[in-house]
C-alpha cells in the first residue's frame, strides 16, 4: 500500500478498508501524517525516532536507507476518503456522522462495498437515510438500468446542493431515455425542496435583519417620534452599549472565568444603564436647550456623536475589538439540507420581542409612560396638570438611549464592534423611523420588519448593494406617496 | 348701499442696491486679490521670499474657495428658504465627475496601460466606453453637463419631494438617504465610475498639462471668480422679489400659500440652482485637488456643508464664506498638528455654534458693533 504506482496504490488501499480493523486505521492516520518509510519491500511507522512494523506493531530498527512514502494529491484524497469509511464502523454516532460527511463529498464506485457494509451495520435511522442516499448517489453511474433507475427514484428525498449537482452531471452523459425521465423528475423534487429552503433562508434572514432594525430603530422611534428630536448620535449611544458588552465581557473573563457563557446576561443591563446614563447627560446637557428647533438638534447631535466616535477611539483604540458568542450562542439549528438558523440571531430574535413588548408596556401602561404620553400631546396643559415636563423629557431621553444601548448589546453578538458601529446603522434606522410614522412604535415594528425581508429577497436576485439602493429608492418613493409614514396620525394641522 | 373698500395703500419696500457703497469697495479688493495679488505673489515673487505664497497655499486657498460655493450654496436653501439638506455632497460630488470623466479622456494614451480607454476599465477587461461617457471627451459638452446633471437630479428629487410636500426633518434624511444609495451606487465597479478608486492621475485639461503652476493659478482664479460671480448673484437674487418670498415661505410657508402662492416653483428654482452651484464647485474642486472618488458623497461630509454655513452665519451671504474659510483652515490646521483633535473640535463646534452662535460669527460680530453704535 506504500510502494508502488498511485493506482496500484488506491486499489491496495480499497481493498484493505473493506477488511479493515484497528491495526488499518493506525496506518492509515500515520500515512496521512507522513510518518511512513518504506526500505526495499519493508515498510517502516516512524514516530518519536523509533521504527515499528505496522502489521504487528512491534519495535524494529529502521534501516539507514529508509526513504519517506511521498503522497501526492490523490492518493492523499483517497486517504482521507479511507479514514471516513473507516470511521463508518465507529461505536462513536459523532465519529460515524463525521465520516458520512466527508463520504457525501466524494464517493465513487470502489467505495461500494464499504457503503454496503456501513448500511448493513448501521443502526442509527437518520444516519441510515443518508448512508442510502450516498449508495444511490454511487448507483446512480452503475452499468445496471434498473440499478440506475432505483437510484433515481431514492434520491428525490435528498435535499442537499450537491444532489442538484450531480443530477445534472449524470443527466449530460446519461444515454437511456428511461432513466433520463427518471432522473429529471428527480431532478425537479431536488430543486423544489432546495428553493424552499432558499426562500425560508431569506424568510429568516430577512426577519434576523428586521429585528436588528427594530431594535436599532425603536429607541429613534422614542426619541424622535414621542419627543421630536432629531438624534444623530443614536448610533453612537449603540456603539456605547457594544462597547458596554466588550467591557463587561473583559471583566468576566478576568474574574470569573467559569461564568463566562453567562457574561451576555450581565451585560444586558450594564449596555442599558451606560446608554441610558450618557443619554441623560446629553439631553441634560444639550438638548434640552433646543427642543423646538429639530434642524439645530440635528447638527448638534451630529457634532455629539464625531466626539463620542473620536471618545471610543481614543480610550479603546481606532481598531474594531473583539466580542466573543457564549458557548451556547454559536452553532445553529439545521432544519433542512440547506438551511440552518444560526442560534445568535434566534436568540437576537426574541430578545428584540421581549424588548419591544417591554417597552410598549412601558409607555402605555406606567406611569411615567402616561406622563411621557401627555407631554408628547400637548405639553403646556401636561405642565399645568402637575407634570415635571423637563424631567419626563430627560427620563424619555435616557429611556430611548438605554434602547440604543440594547441594540448595541444585541450588534455585538452579530457584527464587528468599532468604532464606526453606529454610523453604519443610523441611516437604516432613520429610514424605519420615517417610513414607520412618527409617534408609532407599531409603525416601526411593521416598517423594520418590513424593510428586512424586503432586503434580503431583493438580495437574492441583485446583490447585497443594488438591494440596499433599491429599498433607499423605494422609501424615497413610498415618503412622496405618505409623507407621514405607513400609520400617520390622523390630525387637522395645517402643517401636518 | 355698500361702498366697496378702499384699496389699502401698501407702500412697497424699495429696492435696495445689490451692494452698498462699503460693499461694492470690498467686493472690488477681494476680486483684485483674487485676480491680480494671489497670481503675482505666486508667480512673479521668487520662492525664497517673505511675500511669496506658496503652491500649498494656493491648492488650499483654491479648495477652501469650492467649499465656500458649497457653503453659499447650502445657504441659500437652508439660510434663505429654511430647507435643510443632508445631500449637497452628491451634487458636489456629481458635478466633480462629471468633470473627472473628461479629464481621465484626456489622459489619451498616456495611462498605464496605454489605452485609449481608461485605466480602470483597461483593468475591469471592458471593450468600449460605456454609454455615460459618451460626451466625456467633449470640453463643451462637459461644460453643459457640469450644469446639467446635478441641475436635473436635483429637479426632479426636488419636484416629487416638494409636491408631496416633505419637509423639515423628513427632508433632510430623504436628501441623507439619496446621498448614501448615490454613494452605495458609485463604489460599485460596474456603474463605470471607477468603482472605490474613483477618477486619478489626471494628466492635462484642455491639452494643457494640469500639474504646471500656471494651470493651478488658472484654476485658482477662475474658481474665484466664479465664487464671487455667485456671491453677486445670491446677492441679487435673495434682493428680488422671488427672495423675498423666499424668506417668507422659510418663516411661515402655510401662510404664503394662503395668500396665495403656490411655494413648489420657489423651491423648486432654488433647490435647482443650489445643486447647480454645488456642482460647479466640484467640478472646480476636482482638477485642483487631482482626485474624486465616492467617499464625496458619504452623508458625514454633507453636513459638513452645513456647518460650514451655520459656523459663519445663516442668512446672511458673507456668512457662509467667511465659515468655509474658518472651518477648512481650522481642519487644515488640525489635522497637521494634532489629529486626533480633529473630530473633538468638529463636534465642538456643531454643538457650540448651535447653543450659543444662532446667528454665526457673522450674527456675533454684527451684535457687537450694534451694541457699540447706539
Amino acid at each position: 500500500m506504500s510502494i508502488g504506482e498511485t493506482e496500484a496504490r488506491i486499489e491496495a488501499l480499497n481493498k484493505a478498508i473493506a477488511t479493515a480493523d484497528d491495526k488499518t486505521a493506525d496506518f492509515l492516520q500515520a500515512l496521512s501524517q507522513d510518518v511512513v518509510k518504506f526500505s526495499g519491500d519493508k515498510v517502516f511507522v516512524v514516530r518519536d525516532g523509533k521504527g515499528s512494523d505496522p502489521v504487528t506493531g512491534v519495535e524494529v530498527p529502521v534501516p539507514e536507507d529508509a526513504e519517506d512514502v511521498i503522497n501526492n494529491n490523490m492518493m492523499r484524497g483517497e486517504i482521507e476518503t479511507a479514514q471516513a469509511g473507516l470511521k463508518l464502523f465507529s461505536k462513536d454516532l459523532r465519529q460515524r456522522r463525521e465520516g458520512i460527511k466527508v463520504l457525501q463529498g466524494e464517493s465513487d464506485e470502489t467505495k461500494l462495498p464499504l457503503i454496503e457494509k456501513a448500511l448493513a451495520a448501521e443502526t442509527d435511522e437518520k444516519l441510515k437515510a443518508q448512508l442510502e442516499l450516498i449508495r444511490s448517489a454511487v448507483l446512480l453511474g452503475s452499468s445496471d438500468k434498473s440499478k440506475r433507475l432505483a437510484a433515481a427514484a431514492a434520491l428525490a428525498r435528498s435535499g442537499q446542493a450537491s444532489t442538484k449537482t450531480l443530477l445534472i452531471e449524470r443527466l449530460q452523459v446519461e444515454s437511456d431515455p428511461e432513466v433520463k425521465v427518471a432522473l429529471s423528475a428527480t431532478l425537479r423534487t431536488v430543486e423544489n425542496a432546495l428553493a424552499w429552503g432558499d426562500k425560508l433562508g431569506a424568510a429568516f434572514s430577512g426577519i434576523s435583519l428586521g429585528s436588528i432594525l427594530l431594535l436599532v430603530a425603536l429607541g429613534l422611534a422614542i426619541t424622535y417620534g414621542l419627543m421630536g428630536v432629531i438624534n444623530m448620535a443614536h448610533g453612537e449611544l449603540m456603539m456605547i452599549g457594544a462597547y458596554a458588552t466588550y467591557v463587561v465581557q473583559g471583566v468576566f473573563q478576568r474574574y470569573l472565568p467559569d461564568a463566562f457563557d453567562w457574561y451576555l446576561l450581565a451585560a444586558v443591563p450594564v449596555a442599558f444603564l451606560a446608554s441610558a446614563l450618557m443619554g441623560a447627560a446629553l439631553e441634560r446637557s444639550v438638548i434640552r436647550f433646543l427642543y423646538g428647533r429639530p434642524l439645530e438638534t440635528l447638527l448638534a447631535t451630529w457634532g455629539i456623536s464625531l466626539i463620542l466616535m473620536q471618545l471610543v477611539r481614543t480610550v479603546f483604540g481606532a481598531q474594531n475589538v473583539g466580542v466573543e458568542n457564549p458557548s451556547w450562542m454559536s452553532g445553529g439549528w439545521q432544519v433542512m439540507g440547506n438551511l440552518s438558523l444560526p442560534y445568535n440571531r434566534l436568540v437576537i430574535v426574541g430578545f428584540a420581542a421581549v424588548v419591544l413588548l417591554s417597552a410598549a408596556f412601558l409607555i402605555g401602561h406606567t406611569r411615567l409612560g402616561l406622563f411621557v404620553r401627555g407631554v408628547t400631546q400637548n405639553r403646556p396643559i401636561a405642565s399645568c396638570m402637575g407634570v415635571n415636563t423637563a424631567r419626563i423629557d430627560t427620563y424619555a431621553f435616557a429611556l430611548g438611549s438605554g434602547i440604543a444601548g440594547l441594540a448595541g448589546c444585541a450588534l455585538s453578538q452579530v457584527g464587528n464592534v468599532g468604532p464606526d458601529l453606529g454610523q453604519s446603522y443610523i441611516v437604516d434606522a432613520f429610514m424605519v423611523v420615517v417610513l414607520g410614522g412618527v409617534g408609532q412604535l407599531a409603525g416601526t415594528v411593521y416598517a423594520a420588519l418590513g424593510l428586512g425581508v424586503l432586503n434580503k429577497f431583493l438580495e437574492g436576485w441583485t446583490g447585497a448593494v443594488l438591494a440596499k439602493i433599491a429599498v433607499l429608492v423605494f422609501i424615497i418613493i413610498f415618503i412622496q406617496k405618505r409623507p407621514q409614514g405607513i400609520f400617520a396620525v390622523k390630525g387637522r394641522s395645517a402643517e401636518a | 348701499m355698500s361702498r366697496m373698500p378702499a384699496t389699502p395703500a401698501v407702500e412697497l419696500p424699495t429696492r435696495l442696491p445689490v451692494l452698498s457703497g462699503a460693499g461694492w469697495s470690498a467686493f472690488i479688493v477681494a476680486l483684485i486679490a483674487v485676480c491680480a495679488v494671489a497670481p503675482l505673489l505666486n508667480l512673479a515673487i521668487p520662492p525664497d521670499s517673505l511675500f511669496h505664497m506658496s503652491d500649498y497655499a494656493v491648492a488650499l486657498l483654491g479648495k477652501i474657495m469650492c467649499f465656500a460655493i458649497c457653503a453659499l450654496a447650502m445657504d441659500l436653501i437652508w439660510g434663505y428658504t429654511g430647507i435643510l439638506s443632508l445631500g449637497h455632497g452628491l451634487f458636489f460630488a456629481l458635478g466633480g465627475y462629471v468633470m473627472g470623466m473628461y479629464l481621465m479622456r484626456q489622459i489619451g494614451r498616456d495611462g498605464n496601460y496605454k489605452s485609449d480607454l481608461p485605466d480602470f476599465m483597461v483593468f475591469l477587461d471592458w471593450k468600449e466606453l460605456p454609454w455615460h461617457w459618451t460626451f466625456s471627451d467633449s470640453f463643451i459638452a462637459t461644460l453643459f453637463l457640469i450644469v446639467l446633471v446635478p441641475g436635473l437630479v436635483a429637479f426632479v428629487f426636488g419636484f416629487f419631494a416638494f409636491r408631496s410636500r416633505i419637509k423639515g426633518v423628513y427632508f433632510s434624511i430623504i436628501t441623507q438617504a439619496l446621498t448614501f444609495a448615490a454613494m452605495l451606487l458609485f463604489f460599485r465597479n460596474e456603474t463605470g465610475f471607477g468603482g472605490n478608486n474613483g477618477f486619478t492621475d489626471f494628466k492635462r485639461i484642455l491639452g494643457i498639462a494640469v500639474a504646471t503652476p500656471s494651470m493651478r493659478m488658472t484654476l485658482f482664479v477662475l474658481t474665484g471668480l466664479t465664487l464671487l460671480g455667485f456671491f453677486l448673484f445670491s446677492k441679487w437674487l435673495v434682493g428680488s422679489k422671488f427672495g423675498r418670498v423666499l424668506l417668507a415661505i422659510r418663516d411661515a410657508e402655510t401662510r404664503v400659500m394662503f395668500s396665495g402662492y403656490n411655494p413648489l416653483g420657489y423651491k423648486l428654482t432654488i433647490w435647482t440652482l443650489s445643486a447647480v452651484m454645488c456642482g460647479v464647485a466640484g467640478a472646480l474642486y476636482v482638477p485642483q485637488v487631482g482626485i474624486i472618488n465616492p467617499g464625496e458623497m458619504s452623508p458625514a461630509n454633507s453636513i459638513e456643508i452645513a456647518i460650514w454655513a451655520a459656523v459663519g452665519g445663516r442668512g446672511t451671504l458673507i456668512g457662509p464664506i467667511v465659515g468655509a474659510f474658518i472651518v477648512n483652515g481650522a481642519k487644515s490646521w488640525l489635522t497637521v498638528t494634532a489629529p486626533e483633535f480633529w473630530l473633538y473640535f468638529l463636534g465642538a463646534l456643531f454643538i457650540a455654534v448651535t447653543l450659543f452662535l444662532p446667528n454665526g460669527v457673522v450674527g456675533l460680530v454684527r451684535k457687537l458693533t450694534a451694541g457699540r453704535k447706539p
